[in-house]
């Protein structure tokens, strides 16, 4: 044990030249750390740092090309989640990790004990999942089913699971992402307990305040390298964002807003539910010209349901819709489009592009029927392939050229080829669902100093996004989602994010849902 | 109508829904088996034939009744083997994989039988399964004839739903089978191998199929003959999604199914017979299960891993 080790506590793991290759990307180039009784080491990074792929390793679900871990001393054998379970590491997955046909109680013993075991062994576990629960604040029906849990409630499932297992070492990937800040706060008050208890913590985020908050230690992951390491305290989000980024940067901070017209409006809309999801419930909503308008809400709350509303995937089953003061009828994503909607999807891979088109059939997917691409029914490639060309140059889309198929390119320069397919239609009314979801910092910024150009040009943009950072960046007005209802408007500045976080949470609301 | 309502009190309509459900009962929990942990066994057609040829050619053989349905079992479990190896380990595409193990197997035994008896052109007969008599029950007036005139692979069909049941429902066995066909991630990061609970399950359903036809050779009739199956093992698919891939609701189709069928054969010798082609009656059971399946299993819930290959350490 070296004399740092000894100032900081018992080194409870250590990761030694761990390096992993995919193909010919290397995400983790050689990156070694230890963790010491009783802290949170935070692992702050942006999308495709290295960070997930770093504690798959860790927790078994991959096996590294070099390098090693140990666990309270001993060498964790290689790429078996089994192993890093008993040696007492305790994951809570990103996309969790359970069997929605269960109960919460049967998702916790999924693996516990031998699979020969005559019984189940319910009652006893039952208690001793009780006790857990509240032992560290994490409120669940431990017989309810998974698929009528709330994210949160199944995120706290998640921590059970890793501590009725006795976890030690708690690894949390991006908990935060899909919580309100109230949730969040709790979590944090959670993870402090664990900690007081003697169990450490290593949580992924690329969320500075969140690891101001919570860490006492930041581990700096870019392109797979470990880049920096430092205490909480000696550092601020500024040297933080720097060395996770390798650049200074700067957030847009766009100009007073002048709003115009009202474009597009819904009147007391409600939509048909999509399975477990809700629709919209009589929903008022003004999107004006020269404005953004931010849509705060938890994941799943209707924000899908008014994105397929306006992008015309779906229609009001009542109420009215109405486009520059005209209510409209048989509306599809067709009669969208020429109605001056530009639609930025939530899912580029999924609904944004299809995988294996080239970059030419790609942009022109929701215009191949008009002048110029096509004339009396025939494609005219030529034409397309100059249209892309120009969104290539002008956007700065780093590909191989526009024959190239999609799926070769960066979530970033995947994301600025559909926003030039949109904004070169010069749309009156953009939708911009979840428009930076996973993009680096440098694309982030330039999608959203876009959208603000946008915006000054007099377009209406409506942006949808469960972060509540990017919303009050960008937004000129904002209101929030919750079950389908829609909040009054804020004007920007009107609300704390915790009073936001209480609208997210469906406190405030006139009808119940 | 009358002619239903006679048909519907003789005990030996009742019996022969029994026997008719046996084979259909084995085959639907062995697919069961293999849905719920998240692999669509369109083998089941093949392994049937496989099964009801190999026990049958045991006993032929000259070896017991009993060590017929073990090694009818294990021919099915190693057809469920190479399923297995090349859906679960090789994640390939579960249709393409069923259809050809159906092909296959069925195939192989064809073969193995011509090979065996070059120059039978009667096929053979072997001293089948007899009703097994149940003291008391069996001497029951009607319920006797009606209920208790069964085999032992009868009761054992049975037995078996109710095994089933226990273990999936009961066990840490069936909790892990069951979330593997659910969220195979949910398994894999509480420690435990997809692979192996994949693989085991369609090894054992594929057994179990392979009893299902056995049955045929073996209890029902007492030889083996080509298209004996006769897609049975279609209908057992379409009876696990019926059953909403619960044992005991396909327990219910499988018995419905046969009731059908024993109804239909009935009714072809009665006056209607006169007047219908007996093609009509053939459909019955498969309309009527076609109706059953809509009203039954439109909000059923389907595993949701169901057919989706999973890889360890992928991105």
């Amino acid at each position: 044990m070296t004399a740092q080790d000894t100032a900081q506590g018992e080194t409870v793991l250590r990761l030694s030249g761990i390096t992993k290759r995919f193909g010919a990307l290397t995400a983790n180039d050689a990156i070694s750390f230890s963790l010491a009784k009783g802290e949170v080491v935070a692992l702050l990074g942006e999308n495709g740092a290295g960070k997930t792929t770093l504690m798959n390793i860790l927790f078994g679900h991959y096996t590294a090309d070099e390098g090693s871990v140990e666990v309270f001393g001993q060498a964790l054998p290689p790429g078996q989640p089994g192993a890093a379970l008993a040696a007492g590491v305790g994951m809570v997955h990103q996309h969790f990790t359970l069997a929605d046909n269960m109960t919460v109680l049967e998702n916790v013993l999924l693996g516990t004990g031998s699979l020969w075991s005559p019984g189940l062994g319910k009652p006893a576990a039952r208690r001793r999942l009780q006790a857990l629960a509240e032992d560290f604040g994490l409120v669940v029906d431990p017989d309810a089913r998974v698929a009528e849990l709330s994210v949160g409630e199944r995120q706290r499932v998640e921590i059970l699971k890793a501590l009725y297992r006795d976890a030690r070492i708690l690894i949390l990937d991006e908990p935060t992402a899909v919580l309100t800040p109230q949730e969040a706060d709790a979590l944090f008050l959670t993870l402090r307990k664990m900690v007081a208890q003697g169990l450490s913590v290593i949580f992924i985020s690329h969320k500075l305040h969140e690891v101001m908050a919570i860490s006492s230690r930041v581990l700096v992951l870019r392109h797979g390298k470990l880049v920096g390491e430092v205490a909480t305290r000696d550092t601020d989000r500024h040297q933080l964002a720097t060395l996770m980024v390798g650049a200074e940067i700067t957030a847009p901070a766009p100009a007073e807003a002048r709003p115009g017209a009202v474009l597009m409006r819904l009147d007391r809309v409600s939509t048909q539910p999509r399975g477990n999801r809700p629709g919209l419930d009589a929903v008022d909503l003004d999107i004006k010209a020269g404005q953004i308008l931010g849509l705060a809400g938890v994941s799943g709350n209707g924000q899908g349901a008014l994105a397929d509303l306006i992008s015309g995937l779906d229609a009001p089953a009542s109420g009215t819709l109405e486009i520059a003061g005209h209510p409209v009828s048989g509306w599809n994503p067709r009669s969208a489009l020429h109605s001056g909607i530009g639609r930025i999807p939530e899912d580029r891979h999924r609904t944004g592009t299809v995988a294996d088109f080239t970059l030419t059939e790609n942009a022109v997917l929701e215009s191949y029927r008009d002048a110029p691409n096509a004339r009396a029914g025939w494609m005219d490639w030529s034409a397309a392939r100059s249209k892309t060309e120009a969104i290539i140059a002008k956007y700065d889309v780093r590909c191989p050229g526009p024959e190239a198929r999609i799926r070769l390119l960066s979530g970033g320069n995947m994301q600025k080829l559909i926003l030039g397919r949109v904004l070169e239609a010069a749309p009156r009314i953009i939708l911009a669902n979840q428009p930076v979801r996973g993009l680096d910092i440098g694309a982030v910024t330039y999608v959203q100093e876009q959208l603000i150009a946008a915006r000054d040009a007099g377009a209406a943009v409506l942006l949808i996004s469960e972060d509540l950072d990017e919303i009050l960046t960008l937004s000129d007005v904002i209101r929030v989602i919750s079950d389908g209802r829609l909040s009054p408007e804020f004007a920007r500045g009107e609300k704390t994010p915790a009073e936001l976080g209480q609208w997210m949470a469906g406190q405030g609301f006139d009808h119940a849902a | 109508m009358t002619e239903i309502v006679d048909i519907l009190i003789s005990a030996s309509f009742w019996a022969a829904v029994l026997r008719i459900a046996s084979p259909l009962i084995f085959a639907t929990m062995g697919e069961l088996i293999c849905e719920r942990a998240g692999v669509l066994n369109l083998g089941i057609e093949g392994i049937m034939v496989i099964g009801a040829f190999a026990g049958w050619m045991t006993v032929y053989a000259g070896l017991g009744l009993w060590t017929g349905v073990a090694v009818a079992m294990l021919a099915g479990m190693a057809f469920g083997a190479l399923h297995g190896v090349l859906t679960v380990p090789f994640g390939l595409s579960q249709h393409v994989v069923g259809l050809g193990i159906t092909l296959l197997a069925t195939a192989s035994a064809y073969y193995a039988y011509r090979l065996a008896l070059p120059e039978v052109t009667n096929p053979p007969r072997i001293e089948p399964f007899q009703p097994l008599h149940i003291p008391g029950l069996s001497d029951l007036p009607w319920l006797g004839e009606a209920l208790f005139s069964q085999t032992a692979l009868t009761w054992a069909a049975f037995a078996c739903v109710a095994v089933v049941s226990l273990v999936l429902y009961r066990t840490p066995l069936g909790l892990a089978l069951r979330a593997a066909g659910e969220n195979p991630h949910a398994v894999e990061a509480q420690g435990l191998s997809v692979g192996a609970i994949r693989m085991g399950a369609v090894i054992v359903g594929s057994g179990l199929m392979a009893v299902g036809g056995a049955f045929l050779t073996m209890s029902a009739f007492s030889s083996f003959f080509f298209e004996m199956v006769n897609g049975r093992g279609w209908i057992c698919i379409a009876l696990v999604v019926f059953g909403a891939w619960k044992p005991g609701k396909a327990l219910l189709g499988a018995l419905l199914f046969a009731g059908f069928d024993a109804l239909q054969v009935r009714l072809q010798q009665t006056g209607m017979g006169q007047v219908v082609p007996y093609q009509v009656f053939l459909m019955i059971p498969y309309l009527l299960s076609i109706l059953a399946l809509i009203l039954m299993s439109r909000r059923a819930h389907v595993p949701a891993a169901l057919m989706t290959p999973f890889n360890r350490g992928e991105r």
